[in-house]
Formats: structure tokens, sequence, C-alpha cells
């Protein structure tokens, strides 16, 4: 029967159901954590034909998979509204399948690939194309963020409203900010007609300038081209008075400064319809790991001060930031064995992201409650997709995590088709073992099924 | 000092006759009207030629040009060696063109700094002639190199060592063999 | 053996397999390089200016950024040492090529290289081929890095005409944000004692300098007061795309040291430094480049004897 998985695979859950694969499966003795559905406990829980049946503290019930996840925890299914699928374009950095199967290994049930991709993402052809590609792999769901502007040019609107049709919970011009003020204006303006989420890219190009690393004392030592914090905020600070003006729910992908999180708590207490997303690397790294010049923490926006990490962190304690997403950026070996100026920005994080992320539980910021809020709740409510709760009758998207376990991130066990993880031979704890995605187990003690 | 294992073969004393005496021979040989001029090899074959300079001065009634070489940068062995080697630097502060150089060292063995000290001299220029003045010839050399002036002879093992102390590098003045070999 | 001097055994050995930057470097690692720097400055004045310490080495001169001043002075002081030496110039990004810095080093390496001296416009490319080459590195100047033989010739001249480091007054003029020359000599002098201040305009000022515990003034006449030594840096007139000061006359009026400036303000024997080349009449006039106290030609002799030290101490370092 099992076998039978490896081979066929199925399109949708009643195909799933016709062919007789696994029915039934059953999650017994782990914590179950639902935000959503205010569970924290102990309980059993059944998934039957893509769906989650049955929530009790003790199922008794004979069912053709038991998963026996004593000692985990067991969440909603994870999604990363911030990934880099390359595809179209880059096949030889990242493809959807590839992608996904990362994704998988990571906890996430479901990705949003960022638009930047060649041809970009900005009309429905290049939405369907990703949700077949998607359906294909049948392993993850995945919600293509649609461009702000026709092909990622920065001059003039990208066809929202068929965007929309398409099923893009978002826009975004990722990679670059919407330069032109005004268009920027007229962009949300647009999007917030037809209650599209649209999520900024924050950087002023131009007091970027040809920067590789934050500006502070580590870069005047490196003697590396600067990006100062300001780079960021002003563009932070721009768009949210934009937001302000057109009522537009604006997102800001990536914050990395200390001043973006005051500009956007500041924002949110005014009412201001924004929110917020963080990565695992700016909370995890700072711009000193960059002394041995490695280019795989070259990123952008650039890893950041102990005093920025804190304030991220403070950000994510007290609800500014709302979203812990990867920004999984894939880049060749030989580009990133480039000088380091010349290096392309990025890392790969979809495998690293829940480790990485629940650091911050041992470090008190926050619980295991907020951090599936992070990571599996949040980021649907601001997207307006359905998910993130095990509620009886959903869609049956679980992850089980074993909170204690320790591992070391290998080249060897990643299953992205880039390498540019400073993490690797890393020793992390908290592992995803198991992950069922509509309804179907797709990783089963840390394998691939 | 009062180690067992040492035997003294110079004094003080002792040291100070020899290196007369190498002077006299020196202006023996060299009766001439040739320029004379000394050069020791760093470090202590440095002092001794002061020293011999004086004498000859003495003797020849006028003043002899001193110099010194530092053979690291010339040795075979550079890369080899246990110590790292440390540039000491040469001063020879006159032209040694034409002239009839001695060259003075503490002690004589295998003959290879010598060697590295003439292969030196010649980058300095072309003297007329090279001679070779050693307080003390211990034997086992390794190439074809003779002393013309010896202070004195001493046969020794080549598991001994022949220490040469002089004010200026160890505040005492004597020659004496150790059984240990030093690295 | 019996060759030992007293002075070697308290000596700090060298252990360093590459030189990287100043910033690595220890007090007593300085000192060994600049008291070796002493012993080969006289070679370079010899009838024949050559030893054959380093006979048999093979050292590539990679520069990937166009410099004829650093490249000579090191070609020179390999030659001087009898190593075979072979110089490659490059352009700035291998890439263009489609080849990784990776693979221009493992290219080198299959030559039997002992030595790469490497030059580039990038900051931290001699840390990454130290990474992936058995041969051992020299760094001629990475971006605005560090340039840490350019240090080391310019404390050795400083110790030379004043005698020592520690306790002397330093002032670095220029381009400071932009300058490798500058941070390792900030490094250099800092760990040797001296007290070091940087002055230029605000705009080629990086960020938190302070932290590198150097004094930071706007105001030329501070920075020439009191100074023992004015380090004065080249102006990079190519820069001026993303201008940085309003223009040549406004920089000559600001921070432009002249006789005029020289007499209203420096200590009468104050030593003038300049890494070349001088842009004449810009940071330096002509008769403050040539004057009495300009030390810049020896500079460039120091240069030679400097890196002679370097490559030597690389190549017989345990």
């Amino acid at each position: 029967m099992k076998e039978g998985s490896n081979y066929k695979i199925p399109k949708n859950e009643e195909k799933q159901h016709e062919s007789g694969v696994i029915m039934k499966i059953l999650i017994q003795n782990g914590r179950v954590i639902d935000p959503v559905a205010g569970i924290d406990k102990k309980m059993d829980l059944l998934i039957k034909d893509g769906k989650i049946i049955k929530i009790a503290a003790s199922i008794k019930e004979k069912a053709d998979e038991t998963i026996d996840a004593t000692g985990k925890m067991v969440v909603p299914g994870l999604i990363d509204m911030h990934t880099h699928l390359r595809e179209p374009g880059r096949e030889d950095k990242e493809t959807v399948r590839t992608g996904l199967r990362a994704a998988i290994k990571g906890g996430f049930t479901a990705v949003c690939p960022m638009p930047n991709t060649d041809p970009p993402c900005d009309n429905q052809a290049q939405v369907k194309f990703l949700k077949e590609k998607a359906e294909e792999n049948g392993i993850a769901e995945v919600w293509p963020i649609g461009t702000i502007t026709r092909g990622r040019n920065g001059k003039a609107l990208s066809e929202m409203t068929e965007l929309k049709e398409a099923g893009v919970p978002a826009v975004s011009d990722d990679g670059d900010s919407v330069e032109d003020a005004g268009l920027m204006r007229r962009a949300l303006e647009y999007a917030s007609m037809i209650d599209l989420l649209v999520i900024s890219h924050c950087e002023d190009k131009k007091i970027a300038g040809d920067g590789v690393m934050h500006e502070g004392y580590w870069s005047t030592v490196l003697g590396l081209a600067p990006i100062p914090a300001a780079a960021e905020t002003v563009i932070v600070e721009r768009d949210v008075r934009l937001a302000a003006l057109t009522g537009a729910r604006l997102h800001i992908a990536h914050v990395s400064t200390a001043e973006s999180v005051d500009v956007i708590r500041q924002a949110k207490k005014k009412g201001i319809p924004v929110t917020a997303e963080v990565t695992p690397h700016h909370i995890t790294l700072k711009d000193e790991d960059l002394k041995n010049y490695d280019t795989n923490l070259k990123v952008n926006p650039p890893l950041r001060s102990i005093s920025d990490i804190k304030a991220l962190k403070e950000g994510l304690r007290d609800g500014t930031i709302d979203v812990i997403a990867t920004d999984h950026a894939p880049h060749l070996v030989n580009e990133k064995e480039q000088e380091f100026d010349h290096a392309p920005f990025g890392m790969i994080g979809l495998e690293t992201a829940l480790a990485l992320s629940a650091a911050l539980i041992d470090e008190g910021y926050l619980d295991w409650k907020a951090l599936v809020e992070k990571l599996a709740v949040n980021p649907r409510k601001i997207l307006r997709v359905p998910g993130g709760t095990l509620k009886e009758a959903s869609r049956a998207d679980v992850t089980i995590i074993d909170p204690g376990r320790g591992w070391v991130y290998s080249k060897e066990s990643s299953e992205s088709r880039s390498q540019n993880s400073p993490f690797f031979g890393r020793k992390l704890k908290a592992q995803v073992t198991d992950v069922i995605s509509g309804g179907k187990i797709v990783l089963r003690e840390g394998e691939i099924k | 000092m009062g180690d067992k294992n040492n035997a003294r073969v110079l004094d003080k004393d002792g040291i100070k006759r020899v290196l007369k005496r190498i002077a006299h021979e020196i202006a023996e040989q060299n009766r001439g009207p040739e320029e004379v001029a000394v050069i020791g090899i760093k470090s202590r074959g440095a002092f001794l030629a002061e020293r011999v300079a004086k004498d000859l001065g003495t003797i020849k009634k006028t003043e002899i040009p001193v110099g010194a070489i530092d053979i690291t940068l010339y040795r075979d062995d550079l890369t080899e060696i246990a110590e790292q080697p440390v540039v000491h630097g040469t001063e020879i502060e006159f032209d040694i063109t034409g002239k009839h150089i001695v060259l003075v060292d503490d002690v004589l063995f295998t003959g290879r700094t010598v060697r590295c000290a003439l292969d030196e001299l010649i980058d300095f220029g072309r003297p007329a002639q090279i001679q070779l003045a050693v307080l003390v010839d211990r034997g086992h050399r390794e190439l074809p190199i003779r002393p013309d002036y010896i202070g004195k002879n001493v046969p020794t093992s080549t598991k001994e060592c022949v220490e040469v102390r002089l004010e200026e590098t160890d505040g005492v003045e004597e020659v004496v063999v150790t059984n240990e070999k030093k690295i | 053996m019996k060759r030992r001097s007293k002075t070697s055994a308290a000596r700090a050995q060298w252990t360093k397999k590459h030189l990287l930057g100043i910033e690595d470097l220890t007090k007593e690692e300085i000192l060994l390089i600049l008291d070796q720097a002493e012993g080969f400055r006289e070679i370079i004045e010899r009838a024949i200016p050559k030893v054959p310490a380093l006979r048999g080495k093979t050292i590539v001169n990679l520069f990937c950024e166009p410099s004829t001043r650093t490249r000579t002075s090191f070609e020179l002081a390999a030659k001087r040492l009898s190593a075979d030496t072979v110089n490659i110039a490059m352009a700035a990004s291998s890439f263009q090529k489609g080849e990784t810095l990776k693979d221009t080093v493992r290219n080198i390496e299959a030559m039997k290289i002992d030595m790469v001296i490497i030059r580039h416009s990038s900051a931290g490319v001699p840390k990454f081929l130290s990474g992936c080459t058995k041969a051992a590195i020299v760094n001629a100047g990475d971006g605005a890095h560090e340039h840490p033989t350019q240090a080391l010739l310019d404390v050795f001249t400083m110790r030379k005409h004043l005698g020592r480091i520690e306790g002397l007054n330093v002032s670095i003029i220029g381009d400071i944000a932009h300058s490798r020359v500058a941070r390792s000599n900030i490094w250099a002098l800092k760990k040797l004692g001296a007290n070091v201040t940087v002055s230029g305009p605000k705009t080629m000022m990086p960020a938190r300098m302070e932290e590198m515990g150097v004094r930071v003034v706007y105001d030329i006449g501070a920075a020439i007061k009191g100074a023992d030594v004015l380090n004065v840096l080249r102006i990079q007139l190519e820069r001026q795309e993303t201008p940085l000061f309003p223009g040549t006359r406004e920089y000559v009026k600001c921070f432009g040291i002249d006789k005029e400036r020289l007499a209203k303000h420096a200590k009468k024997d104050v030593l003038i430094m300049h890494p070349g080349p001088i842009n004449r009449g810009v940071e330096l006039s002509q008769d403050a480049a040539d004057g009495e106290y300009s030390v810049i030609l020896d500079q460039v002799k120091n240069g030679v004897a400097v890196r002679m030290a370097v490559l030597f101490l690389l190549s017989v370092s345990k």
C-alpha cells in the first residue's frame, strides 16, 4: 500500500481516496498547539480523506497509519510567505519541485513564491503555471505572489484584478522597492480597491548605493561598502504614510532595523493597516559575523547590529512583527564563490527556519503558541488564505516537531538545489520530523515520502 | 661554568694571546703595499674581528678597516633549521674591491658558514684576496675550506659542541668543549 | 648553530603563514618585521643588491587592480631575495570570464607557486584565497580593507626618523572611508602605542570611526597641530561620479596641506608622508611634497626593505 504512494502521485484528495492509498492517519500523544482553536494540550488527531475529522484527548480507532508523537509538538502546517523558487527562469538554482521538497523538510506545507522570476509573475498565465507545477508535485501548497508593476519594471501597474482572480493573495516587487513614490501611492490605492495585500521590499537604492553590508563599526573595519539602516527605514516610513493615505493593507518584507520596528510599532498604534515579517537569519546572525567575508552571509537587507537584532526580537515579542518568513533565496555555488562585492545577495532558509526561530523560545522572547502564530497562523490571516488550524473539517496540513532534538544541517540532507547556507555544519535544536500535507504523509521521520 | 662535562680549552688570557698571534701572522703575510681589511662573521666573529683589527693596526701603525657580515640570507638550510633565522644586517662601510680581506670567525667546523660568507663578500665587490682566520678549528669539514690563521686546533667528536663565550655576548671570556650537542 | 645570538631567543617567533592584514598581527609580530627590515635595508645599497635567501621559490604577483608602485616594490623585493617572480594582471572580476576566483587560485596552485601577492579592488579577497590554496598569501591591498605592507613601511619610516612609535601623534588626512592605507596604519599605530587622529571631509569618514580608537576632527588645523607625523592620503578624483566633496578647489581650501598651513599649525619638525601617487596641488602642495620634512621618497625605499622582510619571514615561518 505504502509503496503505491511513491509511484502514484494523487492530483487531489478525491483521487487519493479512489486510489486507495492511506485514508486514515492517527497522530497520538503529541502536544497539539492550535492558537486559532485555543488548544495547547496533549491530544490525538484523526485525519481522513485529506481532512482533520477528529481531535480529542484520546482516539481509539484503527488507522492505516499511526504516528506516535509522544514528546513532540503537533501544529498546523507552517507557511512561508516569502520564498524564491526561481522557476521559471533560473531552474539551475531552484525549481518548484526542489523548493517544495525543501519546504516540506522545514515543516512548511505552503509557500508564497515571490514574483521576481524570469519572466516575472505579472499575469494570469504565470500564476497558473506555478499552481500547476505545485499540483504536479502535490506535496505542498503554492500561493504565488504577483508583481506590483508590470514586468517588475517600476513604471506601470500590473493587472492586479486579473492576478487576484488567478489566485494571488498579494502583490510585491520584491527584490526592489517601487522607487517612484507617486506610483507606489497609486499601487496601494488600486490594491486597496480590490482588498489585495501589498508586500513592500523597503530599500532606497540611492542611499544603499553599492553597499554590501550593514553600515556600522564592522563595515568600517572590514572596508566593505556600507548600507545604512536608513536605506530601509526611509522606505518603511514612506510606505506606512502611503498606507495611511490610501487605506491599503501593507506588509513590510524582511524588516531588519530597530528604526523600522519602531516605525511599524507607531503605525500599528495609530491603526494604520500595516503588518511585518522578519527572517530567521536576521535574528540569528549579526554584521560582525561577516569578518571572514563568507559570501553566504551576504543578504539583502544586510545582517544588522546586535542592537537591531534585539529590537527585532522585541518586535516579535510585542507583536509589532507578525510573521517569520524565510526569504529563501537560492544561488549557485560558483556565484557565491566570487569576491564579496560581486557575489549575489541571499541565502536559502526553508530547512533551517523552524530550528533558528525556535531559539527564540529558549531565549524567552516567544512561547510555542506565539511561534506557531508567527509561522502558521498570522501569515495566512494576513494573506487571507485558508488553513492554519487543526479544527475538525479543516484541510489536513499538520507539522510535527521534536522540540528537543539536536541535529546538524548538512549539504547531503538538503533538498534545495542550491547550497548557499551559512548554517551547514551548525548544530541546531528542534527538528521537523513528520509533515502531513493535504491529508497525505509527505515527511515521515525526517524522510520525504 | 663549573660543569664537569665541560672542558675549557682557552681562558681569557689564552684568547687574548692567540688573537695577538694571529694579528702578527696576518701582518707577516701581508707585508706589501696592499690594503688589508678585516671582516667578522656575525655575531661572535664580528667581535673577534674588531680585536684582531685593533692589534693589526697597532702592528702596522695604521687604522685597519673593519666590517661585519651576517650570513643568514646565504644559508643553504634556511627552511630546515629548527630555530627561526633572524637577519641582523651586514655592516661593511668600505669598498672591498682590490683589498686583502681577512675573514674572521670564532669556530671553523663544517665550512658551510665560511662558504656563505665568501658568496656574500663577492656580492659586495671583488677583493684581491680573501684569507680566513679562526679562533678554533674543530675539524669535520664538509667543504674544501682551509683556514690561513688558526688560534687553536681542538680535535672534537661530532657529538661535542665548541662554545666560544665572549665578554660582549656572554659576559665571560672562554672557549669550552661541551658534551651535549645543543640544538 | 653557533651563530645564534642572545637577542633572537627573546624575539617573537613568526608563525603566520599569510600576511592578510595588520589587524591579525600582535605588537611583537609587527616589531619583528620592522627589526628584520632594518637588516634588509642594507642589502638594497650593495653593489650586487641580491641575496640567495628565496632561491628556488616562485612568487606570483596577482594584481587585479592597476598598480605600478606596489607591484614594482614587491617584485623588486622578491628579486632581491632571488625568488622567481611572475606577474599576472587580471580584470577585477574573474566572473566576467565565467571563472570563479577559486578557479583562478587553483590554476595558480597547479603551477606550484609558493607565494601569491594579491592586489584586488574587493575587500576580503586575500582572506578568501588563503582558505583555498596551500600557497602563502600576501595582501598587497584589498578594496578599502587593508594594505599591510604600506602600513609597515610607514611605521618603519616613522621609527627611522623619530626613533620610536609609542607616544607619537600621527594624523591621517584624506578619504578615510575608502582607504585601506588608513585602516592598516591605524591598526599598526594603535598596536605600537601611537595616538592617531583622522581628518577629512565628513562624507569620506566611515561610520563609528572613533571605535577604532582614533580621534576624528574635521578642522584641518586641529589635525596638524601637535602632530609628529602627517600621513596625507591620495584623494581619489576618479571617485567623483558620486561626489563626496563639492570640488577640488573646495577640498584644497579645507584639507589641502601646504607651506602656509604647515607654518601656521605644524610642529617645526613634522614629518610629511604620502603613500603615493601624489595629486600635486590637491592633497599636498608642490612645496609641501618636496619640502624638507617630506620623507616620501624614503618611504618608497623602505617599502622594498619591509617587503623583503615580509617575504623572508613568510618563507621561514614556523
